[in-house]
């Protein structure tokens, strides 16, 4: 096999070994461990009361707008990769070229903070 | 050293390494948590398992856990609660490919990625699905809360992360973690000492991905019960808190790895069996430092969390990055 793939074997089997560490150990612990469910203790806790609704209610969930930002700044943080490592050879030209797609991305998002999207309330 | 390993055994070799040591760094650094607390907070607690130091304290917990009945609720959403827990533990175990301690690029660390740096930030992210999942399987409100949190707050803290190590990647060259602690070791200092507000940022990103205090909102006891756990109990209970820990480690090395040098340090052949112990030191005083931190800071808001992370860290990186790029290209 070559050098490339046993990387993708190696952490294909480091993240399969985590899944199967929990599946033992909780295998092995059943042998041990009681099983009496009753009512009460399957019940949805809420401090003692009886649940009150669904616990899937409608929430107001805040931040897609981060969301949204967040998925242009991870685009942007996978560009600039490439070249930080290159950044010597590609010299002067690379860095102004960075630096100005660099600035655009900040630009946006001084944008979004004088728009008012990045408040939380 | 000389006995040349094939890949399949060598691999068999550092999965059962692994196996041994998570549940080992679990317990250390669950052992420091508590004796730190109870020294910063004076709380008494258990003084006494064990006869002195109350050392057999975690292994008494452990016994617990594993008698602990195993309760699913019965509105939760079973397949994808059972599995939470797992895909926690993927992240963590994964996380744990890239860690080097020591030069020989065979036997010192499991992988030696080309991507390493890059590769170590996306599975980080893993553990996040896995606990937003418990969150919303749960079927309970506070669970909910806790789960959408800390989506919120990984989408806030992962960008600073990855920004604040660019400036790393551009004096090493390279994202191999081998190739930026030889680079360190190569120019006899570590990169902390240009890139000081990289490593702060990138150990407060750290501690907001970790959910520790003062970035716990999305288990904050006193206003969520317990956050995405609530409903959890037994051993997969305890999974959630051996990944915190696990992970706290394996943050705690890339940060060393990528800011003070790794296993390098000044003066020492990075050939010998030291580096390990080296690398365990910075590590020690990195994970002390988070511990610290936890018992001795409040809670952030959840709005204040946002605007820490949108309105300075982001911008500052970017700002770092830029002087950075600029340092590089003209000196």
């Amino acid at each position: 096999m070559s050098e490339y793939f046993q990387d993708y074997v190696a952490v294909a089997a480091f993240a399969a070994f985590g899944v199967l560490l929990v599946a033992l150990t909780l295998g092995i612990t059943y042998l041990v461990r009681p099983s009496n469910p009753t009512r009460e203790k399957v019940s949805t806790y809420e401090c003692g009361v009886d649940a009150v609704g669904e616990g899937w209610n409608q929430t107001f969930i805040r931040y897609y707008i981060f969301g949204l930002l967040f998925v242009l700044f991870d685009v942007e943080a996978v560009f600039i990769f490439p070249w930080a490592i290159k950044a010597e050879e590609l010299g002067l030209p690379g860095a102004i070229a960075i630096i100005v797609f660099i600035l655009t991305l900040l630009e946006g998002l001084l944008y979004a903070v004088r728009k008012g999207v990045l408040r939380w309330e | 050293m000389s006995l040349e390993l094939t890949f399949w055994w060598l691999l068999a070799i550092k999965l059962a390494v692994a196996a041994a040591v998570v549940p080992v760094i679990g317990m250390v650094i669950g052992y420091a948590e508590m004796k730190l607390s109870a020294h910063m907070q004076s709380r008494v607690g258990p003084y006494f398992a064990g006869g002195r130091f109350g050392w057999a304290q975690l292994i008494a917990d452990g016994v617990k856990f594993i008698q602990k009945e195993d309760i699913i609720p019965e509105k939760a959403d079973r397949p994808v609660f059972k599995w939470a827990p797992a895909l926690v533990m993927l992240g963590t175990m994964a996380l744990l490919v890239i860690v080097p301690l020591h030069p020989s690029s065979r036997y010192g660390i499991v992988r030696d990625l080309e991507v390493g740096i890059f590769y170590a930030l996306a599975i980080s992210s893993v553990s996040t699905i896995g606990v937003l999942m418990a969150g919303w399987s749960s079927a309970n409100k506070y669970s909910m809360i806790g789960g959408l949190r800390a989506a919120g707050q990984l989408i806030a803290y992962e960008l600073p992360l990855v920004l604040a190590t660019v400036g790393v990647v551009i004096q090493a060259g390279t994202m191999s973690m081998q190739g930026i602690v030889s680079a360190q070791v190569a120019q006899g200092w570590p990169f902390a000492l240009t890139q000081f507000i990289g490593f702060a940022i990138f150990m407060i990103a750290t501690l907001a991905e970790l959910t520790r205090l003062p970035f716990d909102m999305p288990i904050a006891e006193s206003e969520l019960v317990m956050g995405y756990v609530t409903e959890y109990s037994g051993f997969r209970f305890l999974f959630f808190f051996l990944a915190e820990f696990a992970n706290m480690f394996s943050m705690s090395v890339i940060a060393a790895t990528l800011f003070l040098g790794g296993y390098g340090l000044w003066g020492i052949n990075p050939e010998t069996l030291l580096s390990p112990i080296i690398l365990f030191a910075k590590v020690g005083v990195l994970v002390f430092l988070m511990i610290w931190l936890r018992w001795t800071l409040p809670r952030l808001r959840e709005d204040q969390l946002q605007t820490l992370a949108w309105k300075w860290l982001i911008p500052i990186s970017i700002l770092n990055i830029i002087v950075t790029a600029v340092l590089k290209v003209v000196i």
